[in-house]
């Protein structure tokens, strides 16, 4: 029987792991989902052959290639582009009528990967006729997955996937009019990259991105525990501006949320939320 | 012995095997039940349907965040790992697979023997894969029980096999008998 006390061995030593990372990187995973994390810092364990986790804070704190790594393994990545395409759908139908009433539109995509979904968000707001009046911001605090957003290059084994979700997401278009196919890549049309900040930031850390007309944070909540899921909704709160609209990741909700009575849901299923008037 | 969880873990013939389980706990189960069954990632509430229709405990998708109670039944959602926080608390991650699956049993497994220790039961059903295997271990390092599905009585056996062989389980027994232990298991609560 693996002993209670070797388990609470084991979260003291993650603790100090995580608290270690805050200290010397400035990273700060404290209120990051336990389990998610655990899973991890146990995978990395047994990819790098490493005795221990206090074995791994030793090397998280003298070896900054090593710390890459980690930082690599808690970031999910994985994205699609229209991912979930019934919530493209949904926010065609029901967010772009609002938009379309205003002169200018900025939207923030927190937590953007490598950058799927914010072309998927230009691509729909061409279709829609706003693309030319929208500023879009899209921000990670991943550097290596921004690098990879700003080049807009995807494996073309991918495109058959993209061209279902497309379709299913209310695309008006061909998707193949989008990109072009170059050896084993898809480049994205370029006007794509036209509209579109990319920049480093994180919602642990740094601060508010004012008057937004909608914030995109999907699948990025997911990995944070209850009290950090409040300080960043309340980070989205304060960037929007009073009618915003805040789209969520078709698993997460603002149910748990303290904010939960600062916005109207506006379509439930798909975790869109509209800022109320005034608060 | 006190169990406060119970996780199940399926796959190949899986909907029927959960059916047969799950349909004979009574409405007011005295733990909460997660359930992970391999599905298609686009595959949609059918599975909550079907075993709703079924079952006299409430059966619902899992949500992140929300705890897990007695009489309800938690199933993963498509496309999602299924993990308990140590405040009995459920979270849901898109990492990669795990055993080809994600959801994948053992990630649900090693997490929920993390956040109950040696309350928690831990079974595997029909599956053609291996997945489980790594996280019924883990439920019984930290103390738990494990029941596996009698393979000869699975639609598909390779997964009780592979359970079988990696874990010294507490009880190989048939489908029918499962919810029968079950309610004894946890009946002895308070006793
Ligand atoms: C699973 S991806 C979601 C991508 C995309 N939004 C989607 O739904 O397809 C999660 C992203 O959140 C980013 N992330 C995690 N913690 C973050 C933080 N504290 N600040 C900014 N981004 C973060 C990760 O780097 C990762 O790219």
């Amino acid at each position: 029987m693996r002993h209670i006390e070797a388990l609470q061995n084991e979260d003291i030593e993650i603790q100090l792991l995580i608290e270690a990372i805050f200290l010397k990187y400035g990273y700060d995973f404290r209120g990051y989902s336990r389990a998610h994390m655990k899973r991890r810092i146990m995978r990395r364990l047994t990819i790098s052959g490493i005795d221990s986790i206090s074995e791994m804070q030793r090397l998280v704190i003298y070896d900054r290639e090593f710390f890459e790594k980690l930082l690599g393994d808690f970031s999910i990545n994985v994205t699609e582009m229209f991912r979930d395409p019934s919530f493209y759908k949904a926010f065609r139908k029901e967010v772009v009528p609002v938009l379309q009433t205003y002169p200018f539109i900025k939207v923030w995509h927190a937590g953007c990967s490598t950058g799927e979904e914010v072309y998927s968000m230009a691509i729909l707001l061409k279709e829609e006729g706003l693309y030319e009046r929208s500023q879009i911001y899209a921000t990670d605090f991943n550097e290596e997955v921004l690098q990879k957003a700003k080049e807009g290059i995807y494996p073309i084994e991918a495109i058959k996937e993209y061209t279902y979700n497309y379709q299913h997401a209310g695309g008006k278009a061909a998707f193949a009019d989008y990109y072009v196919a170059k050896y084993d890549s898809a480049i994205l049309e370029p006007s794509l990259k036209k509209k579109v900040i990319f920049a480093d930031h994180n919602l642990v850390t740094d601060g508010v991105f004012g008057e937004m007309n909608v914030v995109i944070c999907r699948n990025v909540l997911i990995y944070f525990d209850k009290e950090l899921q409040n300080k960043v909704v309340g980070l989205f709160h304060e960037s929007l501006c009073n009618g915003g609209f805040l789209c969520l990741g078709s698993k997460e909700s603002l149910r748990f949320n303290k904010y939960v009575d600062n916005f109207d849901p506006v379509i439930e299923n798909e975790k869109v939320y509209r800022k109320k008037f005034g608060c | 012995m006190k169990y406060e969880a119970i996780v199940i873990g399926a796959s190949t013939g899986g909907m029927n095997a959960l059916k047969v389980v799950l349909s004979a706990l009574p409405k007011k189960f005295s733990v909460p039940v997660l359930v992970v069954q391999h599905l298609s990632p686009r595959s949609d509430s059918y599975l909550v349907e079907y075993l709703s229709k079924a079952c006299k405990v409430m059966v619902k998708e899992a949500d992140e965040k929300e705890k897990a109670l007695p009489g309800y039944v938690y199933i993963a959602p498509p496309n999602y790992h299924l993990l308990v926080e140590k405040d009995r608390c459920l979270a849901l991650s898109t990492e990669e697979r795990v055993n080809y699956a994600r959801p994948s049993v053992d990630v649900l497994f090693e997490s929920a023997a993390d956040a109950y220790g040696r309350s928690l039961i831990g079974i595997i059903l029909t599956g053609a894969n291996y997945d489980g295997s790594k996280g019924l271990r883990r439920i019984k390092q930290c103390g738990g029980l494990a029941i596996v599905q009698d393979p000869c009585s699975a639609e598909a056996d390779a997964m009780p096999k592979a359970a079988i062989q990696a874990v010294n389980v507490d009880y190989v027994i048939t489908l029918d008998k499962i919810a029968p232990l079950l309610n004894k298991l946890t009946e002895e609560i308070g006793e």
